[in-house]
């Protein structure tokens, strides 16, 4: 069966508002939602990182002075579930996949772009619930994974506000998942195969799997846990005969393959942007997509390397950590390819560059201490120390937000056809990569030499170390300042970017910038080869 | 260059002309399928290891009796094969007959719930009596919500399938296959259920 589509059904340009008002209606445009996703996102990412702030300036010294206790406790939780699930999730997919993806395809928008902007709409709410729930009786003090008994005994309002805004932002995960499954397989432009889609959608239909495979499994054992909280039920309730080690397997079946959500569509930008500032095609484009599929099946069968201490049998044990060691091979492969593109490209070191090269080390540093901490003997060593966090932070800040960064400064000039400055920029990759590396490298120490994490105060002896990391903290928080300084001039007065001022093959850049509505004042264009460069045509 | 074709004059062409593309609207409904079956997977997966790891405290009830249950999964079978009967009549443009289907279909979702609720209200436990009592009325009851939206759409779409002015016809199938579709995976999901709650 097929469907018309009515031209002046789908060119309701009347009934949209124009200019900035469309990016607070219910727009169906996938450019303008991906637009709403990524603003929206950033604010809650400057709340996150207040409250980051907050973290570190309570750690510059031993002793809890700078907030209470319990205070503590909620900034962290609130920082960790703001940050995961309104600002990196949310925008590596959401905002960067709807602007993407249906160029990338060859199509005028996504596949269901009703269900594309309830999905975007769920999350202002959600995060407005979850921030506001600081103001009734205090957050949820139980930290990002709300492992029970904690998050039972805590004051119960903030849990159930954080379960319900966890839920809703589930939702827009899981709609968004489906949307783009559907996009990347059914609206392909007819003519354009599978293997010559740009990499960016092989990670977005990789990630979308996870989304659609693990979410709702976190969904269901939120609800449990909110029936262990309101209805006194026991599912996890020791006292009531529950278990809660269920609990940390249901949880870790989505959040570990969470990770792989907020990194793998990463992967996917770092693939786009380096041919094109290297002027070299992609190294190993079969690889790389036997890559995101073996790191996604494979994502779904280490859930319990996050629970060595929690009492698992030798046997899971054996399995999760050989199991999580095989993940280095796929994630090798992908960070090989992307040395041997750079290798004897002709390299543009300009802002995007940078930070996608800031990415690739950041990275490798990560998956290091990731294959360390699968083995069992090394991990009983650091569990819930700051080994955890630095490893964490290398992954999703180091990696995630460097290419966040990298992809602003590569599609600034396509969505406002302005570029931004890039003395700014680089001046914005020079404090943010000093400033990163000097907050989270000195926290593998702390963790190895056993300073716990998620407590306000610690052992004296730790001060040192503990005030160079949040000196690192504020060198992060004023990297901000170039970056919005930058945005807020270009969009102004910025340099005019032309249609496509990096020379690129890729689809998105085979049109207008701005690009009109419907993508194409034509037919979408077939682009066989996308990292073609180099090549005589 | 990429394979581009750039000529203003075919642009203006493809602009007026209607575009066409297949009907996905099945494949999204099947990924959210599979979405809501993982959310019962583990619910299942839950309830499993608790039976393994979990032995039932002294003085615990947690009894379950067969007859209602096996009544219920006989009323969705057979409302599974009289939705079937509804799309084939419609197929056929025999609305009348779909919609006598269709009711009877939902008929048979709500003596579903009838029996449901009859089973919860003389069962000898309560929701937080113990582990498995809980585990029970959580499966049931999340099975039960899915039910409830079911019947309700079917509701809906026997509405639309009226003679006058209904928009279900055999060339607009898609509700009807949509809500069928949805039909049989939350029967199909009762009968997991059954066996792993009741026969386990």
């Amino acid at each position: 069966m097929t469907i018309s589509i009515d031209p002046q059904k789908t060119n309701n340009e009347s009934l949209q508002p124009k200019g900035w008002l469309r990016y607070f209606s219910f727009s169906l445009d996938h450019k303008v939602i991906g637009i709403q996703y990524l603003v929206c996102g950033f604010l809650f990412y400057l709340i996150g990182g207040t409250l980051a702030s907050a973290i570190r300036i309570e750690l510059a010294s031993p002793m809890s002075d700078f907030m209470p206790r319990d205070v503590y406790n909620q900034v962290l939780t609130l920082h960790g579930t703001i940050m995961i699930f309104l600002w990196i999730v949310p925008v590596v997919n959401g905002a960067f996949g709807n602007y993407l993806i249906p160029f990338y395809v060859g199509a005028r928008d996504m596949a269901f772009p009703r269900l594309n902007a309830v999905a975007f709409w769920l999350i202002p709410p959600s995060g407005l619930m979850l921030v506001a729930s600081y103001f009734v009786e205090g957050a949820a003090q139980a930290g990002w994974t709300a492992y029970p008994p904690l998050s039972i005994t805590t004051p119960q309002s903030g849990q159930i506000i954080w379960i319900l805004s966890v839920l809703l932002l589930g939702g827009s995960s899981i709609f968004g998942g489906i949307n783009f499954i559907a996009t990347i397989i059914k609206l392909r432009r007819p003519g354009l195969k599978l293997m010559q889609l740009p990499m960016y959608c092989w990670a977005m239909l990789g990630t979308s799997l996870l989304v659609v495979l693990s979410t709702p499994v976190l969904a269901g054992t939120l609800i449990l846990l909110s029936f262990d909280i309101i209805a006194n039920t026991g599912f996890f309730n020791p006292v009531l005969g529950g278990n809660v080690v269920v609990y940390q397997h249901l949880f870790w079946f989505y959040s570990h393959p969470a990770v792989y959500i907020m990194v793998l569509p990463a992967f996917g930008l770092v693939s786009e942007i380096l041919p094109i500032h290297a002027r070299k095609p992609l190294f190993g484009y079969t690889t790389m997509v036997f890559s995101i599929m073996g790191i996604v099946v494979l994502g779904l069968v280490v859930w319990a390397h996050h629970m060595f201490t929690s009492g698992t049998p030798p046997w899971m044990r054996l399995f999760f950590t050989i199991a999580t060691a095989f993940i280095a091979v796929p994630t090798g492969i992908k960070f090989f390819n992307w040395v041997a593109t750079l290798w004897g490209g002709k390299i543009s070191i300009n802002s995007a560059m940078l930070f996608s090269c800031g990415f690739i080390i950041n990275f490798v540093f990560g998956g290091i201490t990731g294959v360390a901490l699968a083995q069992v003997p090394f991990d009983i060593h650091v569990h819930d120390t700051y080994f955890v966090v630095a490893h964490f932070h290398y992954i999703v800040y180091g990696g995630t937000v460097f290419i966040i960064f990298s992809s602003i400064y590569h599609w600034f000039p396509k969505v406002t056809g302005k570029m931004l400055n890039e003395k700014l920029g680089i001046l914005h990759f020079i404090i943010t990569f000093i400033g990163f590396n000097l907050c989270f490298a000195p926290q593998h120490w702390l963790g190895l030499n056993g300073m716990p994490r998620r407590v306000a105060e610690y052992d004296p002896q730790f001060q040192f170390v503990n005030q160079i990391s949040s000196l690192g903290a504020l060198l992060m928080a004023i990297s901000t300042i170039p970056f919005l300084i930058n945005v807020f001039l270009s969009v102004r007065n910025g340099k005019d970017a032309g249609d496509n001022p990096w020379n690129a093959l890729t689809p998105e850049w085979l049109t207008s910038s701005p690009p009109p509505i419907e993508n194409w004042e034509g037919e979408a264009p077939l682009v066989e080869e996308p990292y073609g460069y180099g090549k005589n045509f | 260059m990429t394979t581009l074709d750039s000529s203003k004059e075919i642009q203006k062409n493809n602009s007026e002309v209607n575009e066409t593309h297949e009907d996905f609207r099945m494949f999204g409904l099947i990924t959210f399928l599979i979405a809501d079956g993982m959310t019962f997977a583990g619910f299942f997966a839950a309830y499993l290891t608790y039976k393994a790891v979990n032995p039932l405290p002294d003085g615990a009830i947690y009894e379950l009796e067969l007859p209602i249950p096996t009544l219920n999964t006989i009323l969705l079978l057979v409302s599974s094969a009289t939705f079937h009967k509804a799309g084939k009549a419609l197929l056929k443009d025999k609305n009348s007959e779909s919609q006598k289907w269709l009711f009877f279909t939902a008929f048979l979702g709500i003596i579903f719930l009838i029996c449901q609720l009859f089973e919860y209200f003389h069962l000898p436990f309560g929701l937080t009596d113990n582990l498995f009592a809980s585990t029970f009325y959580a499966l049931t009851g999340f099975h039960g919500l899915h039910v409830t939206l079911g019947t309700l759409m079917i509701l809906i779409i026997a509405w639309q399938s009226r003679i006058k002015g209904g928009r279900l016809t055999s060339q607009n199938m898609f509700p009807l296959e949509a809500v069928e579709l949805y039909w049989h995976f939350v029967d199909g999901i009762w009968v997991i259920l059954f066996i792993i709650l009741y026969l386990l």
